[in-house]
């Protein structure tokens, strides 16, 4: 399967290292490959090494070691102008001294295009963002949804096969935020074009991307899909970084096959599913989804180890409630439960029993 | 409802009013009115300072390009009668005119001011101080005749106290002889019915007790008067009757109304000519006529080659022509200067606005070290750098490119002027470029690049568009600094590297003729702008960004 992905991938990332001093690697050791018309997210904290990864794609950094190919044809030494990438920038980028026409005709004037197929190309990328009636205004009379439109459609309107948007949408508000999201996937999606796009924000991430690569300190801790990334965390950092999540340390004491059993540091023991341990008398760290948690044991399977908890603070959040417990001592235990009609409202001060199915609760590395 | 709306509505129609019933505006003007003055009283010290120190004196110097005082305050009476003559018709004016400029020039002699009448006019003409001086030491030739033939007839025609009395007012008198030295001297006053029956001689005298009293402060009692004032009593004499006259030395004036019949007598003119022959001629006359008004074009016309003539202005000949030479020379070079300030300038502020901070800010402190060393200590180090036995020259001959007897001339001329102003004012160019290249986000280039322009295109097409307003800031500060530039073309610029600034300085500081200076001054403020409106037509001054 690693090799498939390889030979017919779009984009690699091969073994690839990034130094900017000759000391420390922002980027160790990366690879990674994309079929086309994929659209991958770079989701990392910052310094996770995941902007050095899209600037050396777009050729503005130069990788110290290792490969990128484009369509099977290594780019290291293809100087950016010539790599045909377009490029979506967090500040928009719009040259302030043109209009939006010249904005969108530059990449086609560059490229020799005649003058006709020019206004072509440009009005019908106007139109594909919904802004056919901007080309005479100046970036500076738009606001920033409008710009960041004008930015994406600059940036197809020469028809390139893989885009990158670095952080596209980080300076707007939610409401645009949201609407300019479904947008850009549906673009994506209806030209088949190959998107690399970088996030630190989760949410975007997930709801927009075919496969997500989480960063951090310079490696991909984790690509998958944004359902397997959210549900199936390979490691700590991961868990914790995508969405909320409830961690317990502990001690592994039994181990079979895709169960185990995790003595917690209070004494309390719980059932698990290995993910990052192998061996008895490991340390690991459990992790939980607040939504995964369950109090009603009814719906718990026979046998299932419970844990006593007591309730901290009822939060009222409309579709959902919000209950955060202390169990095994870690006040911070957060359990979600939906808006139902038949849904039980847990009091401050309750003392409630907590379990789950032993495939929610991953144990995973111990950090 | 509709009772209540009713006269909400008409109480809009009519001005705003505020809560305590006063309109609006009235109220608003009055409570913002504290904060004007507050914010006025804030300035007003730099505010005194710049009218004090900045626009008086400008103004001042502007009103002397035109001022023209000198000629008919000098010569009163000479410009008043020279106003019919006309040029064309004669060579030079009739008696009446010689006779006021008798009087004029023996009292402006004595009060020491037809030399600097002579100086102001041999700007026009050269020869008219020479006349001037001449003239001076001779006009007494003139009215020695009379005086010598007074002083033959009566003793006292050549003693203060006489004349004092018969020309002063009895109480005047009174209060001359009372007064003793320290204590204030008592103004003048003629005595009644005199101005009537001897008018020039009243006139006159009046001049001499005037000057006498104010200015030399002595006893008219005691100084004898100028022999002008004989000549105008001659003149009265001859002319009135004053046989019903009773006041005091009633005795030697009709003796002496008697005797003036016989006199020898002299022409003004005649006299004129005789002092300097020049006085006959036509320029002289024009000259003192085409300077008679109060205000004057001709400094303005000198500044530009120009000069004034009975025909109206006229060019100078091809070799007297300067300022127009030099006015073009001092654009002309500017605008060099400017250029390469660009060309060396906006390189250095890419780095600076593109290196590492640390890296920029060790720059920055090369680019303007220049401004903490003394601007003619930099000056001098050109000098030193340049000359033909100097380090450049040296090292040019040392590397054998140039031949030791043909060293090249890089000093004390155009070249020298050049190189020099770039280096100094290349810190004016660099730092509103940097300033402006600094908001320039990299990202910019990168968009271009990432949309396929080369490095050179993006430049061009994207970054330097961006820049353009740096460049307009820096070309206008360094243009308009490098036009008025004074010590630097001084120092290096020998004969052809000098600026209109230069021939200012002279005038203002060696010929000493402040009109011209004040003239050249006024149309250098002029071209500048000129400049910067068309200036500001073409880039538009809102383009002009210095940060």
């Amino acid at each position: 399967m690693a090799d498939t992905a390889e030979t017919d991938a779009f984009v690699a990332f091969e073994r690839v290292q990034k130094s900017y001093d000759g000391e420390n690697l922002v980027v160790k050791d990366l690879n990674l490959s994309m079929p086309k018309g994929e659209f991958l997210t770079m989701l990392g904290p910052s310094g996770s090494g995941k902007t050095t990864c899209l600037m050396m794609l777009a050729g503005f950094e130069t990788a110290t070691y290792g490969e990128i190919k484009l369509d099977g044809v290594s780019i290291n030494n293809i100087p950016p102008h010539k790599r045909g990438i377009g490029m979506v920038f967090q500040n928009y980028a719009l040259f302030p001294h043109m209009t939006v026409a010249e904005n969108l005709s530059f990449p086609l004037e560059v490229r020799k295009i005649g003058k006709s197929e020019r206004e072509a190309k440009v009005k019908r990328a106007l139109d594909m963002v919904q802004m056919g009636a901007f080309g005479g205004r100046r970036p500076a009379q738009m606001s920033g949804g409008q710009q960041q439109r004008i930015a994406l459609a600059r940036a197809l309107v020469f028809e390139p096969e893989l885009v990158l948007m670095d952080e596209p949408l980080g300076a707007l508000d939610k409401q645009l935020r949201e609407t300019l999201q479904f947008e850009i996937t549906n673009l994506a999606h209806e030209l088949g074009i190959t998107v690399v796009y970088v996030t630190h924000d989760q949410t975007e991430a997930l709801t927009m991307s075919d496969r997500v690569a989480v960063f951090d300190d310079g490696r991909i801790q984790q690509l998958a899909p944004p359902d397997e990334l959210y549900e199936k965390p390979q490691n700590s950092f991961v868990a914790q970084f995508i969405g909320e999540n409830n961690t317990l340390e502990g001690t592994v004491t039994k181990i079979s096959g895709n169960h185990c059993e995790v003595r917690l540091d209070n004494g309390e023991l719980i059932d698990a599913l290995p993910v990052n341990v192998s061996a008895e008398g490991e340390r690991t760290r459990v992790s939980i989804r607040p939504e995964r948690v369950e109090f009603n044991k009814d719906r718990l399977q026979e046998g299932a180890h419970l844990l006593k908890a007591e309730v901290l603070e009822f939060i009222y959040m409309g579709d959902i409630f919000r209950t955060r417990l202390r169990v095994a001592g870690n006040e911070d235990f957060i359990i979600k439960t939906r808006n139902a009609p038949d849904q039980v409202r847990l009091e401050p001060g309750q003392q409630i029993e907590i379990g789950w199915l032993p495939e929610d609760c991953r144990a995973l590395d111990a950090i | 409802m509709s009772d209540t709306s009713a006269p909400t509505e008409t109480a809009q129609s009519g001005p705003m009013l505020a809560a305590d019933g006063t309109p609006l505006k009235k109220s608003l003007a009055r409570a913002l009115r504290r904060q004007k003055l507050r914010a006025l009283l804030l300035i007003a010290p730099l505010l005194i300072f710049v009218l004090v120190s900045f626009v008086a004196p400008i103004a001042d110097m502007l009103f002397r390009s035109v001022e023209n005082q000198i000629v008919s305050e000098t010569l009163p009476r000479t410009t008043n009668a020279l106003a019919d003559w006309d040029a064309d018709a004669s060579d030079s004016p009739d008696e009446p005119v010689f006779e006021a400029l008798f009087y004029d020039f023996f009292l402006a002699q004595e009060r020491k001011l037809h030399t600097r009448l002579g100086t102001r006019l041999n700007y026009e003409m050269t020869g008219m101080s020479s006349l001037m001086r001449q003239s001076g030491r001779k006009v007494d030739d003139i009215s020695d005749v009379y005086f010598d033939q007074f002083d033959d007839l009566d003793k006292n025609w050549d003693e203060a106290e006489p004349w004092a009395q018969l020309m002063g007012a009895p109480d005047w008198v009174a209060k001359m002889e009372g007064w003793e030295k320290g204590d204030r001297l008592p103004a003048f006053k003629l005595a009644p019915g005199i101005a009537d029956l001897l008018p020039k001689t009243a006139e006159i005298y009046g001049e001499f007790a005037k000057f006498t009293i104010n200015e030399d402060e002595k006893s008219l009692l005691k100084e004898e008067p100028w022999g002008v004032v004989h000549t105008a009593l001659y003149q009265d004499l001859m002319a009135a009757d004053v046989s019903s006259y009773t006041g005091p030395q009633a005795e030697m004036l009709k003796t002496a109304d008697a005797a003036v019949v016989g006199f020898e007598t002299v022409g003004f003119k005649d006299g004129f000519i005789e002092i300097d022959e020049d006085w006959g001629s036509r320029e002289v006359w024009t000259t003192i006529q085409m300077y008679s008004p109060a205000y004057t074009n001709g400094y303005f016309l000198n500044a530009v080659d120009m000069q004034k003539t009975v025909d109206g202005p006229q060019m100078r000949d091809e070799d007297e022509q300067i300022y127009f030479t030099l006015f073009k020379r001092t654009m002309f070079m500017s605008l060099v200067i400017t250029f390469s300030c660009i060309l060396l300038g906006y390189p250095v502020a890419w780095l600076l606005a593109n290196l590492p901070s640390r890296t920029a800010n060790l720059l920055m402190i090369l680019v303007l070290l220049p401004f903490w060393t003394s601007l003619l200590v930099r000056t001098s180090a050109w000098k030193v750098m340049l000359q033909q036995q100097g380090v450049i020259n040296d090292v040019l001959v040392w590397m054998g490119l140039v031949a030791d007897e043909s060293r090249l001339v890089m000093i004390n001329n155009q070249l020298g002027t050049i190189i020099a102003m770039t280096h100094i004012l290349l810190p004016f160019m660099i730092l509103p470029l940097y300033s402006v290249m600094q908001t320039i986000p990299p990202s910019y280039l990168r968009a271009a690049k990432s949309l396929g322009a080369t490095n050179w295109t993006a430049f061009w097409r994207v970054y330097f568009p961006q820049s353009v307003p740096g460049i307009g800031a820096g070309s206008i500060l360094v243009f308009i600094l490098a036009i008025g530039y004074y010590i630097t073309p001084e120092i290096v610029g020998g004969t052809t590297g000098t600026f209109i600034s230069n021939r200012i300085a002279y005038h203002i500081s060696s010929s000493l003729n402040w009109g011209l200076a004040a003239a050249l001054g006024t149309i250098l403020l002029g071209v500048v702008l000129l400049l910067y409106y068309v200036y500001d037509k073409i880039v538009g001054i809102d383009n002009v960004k210095l940060g």
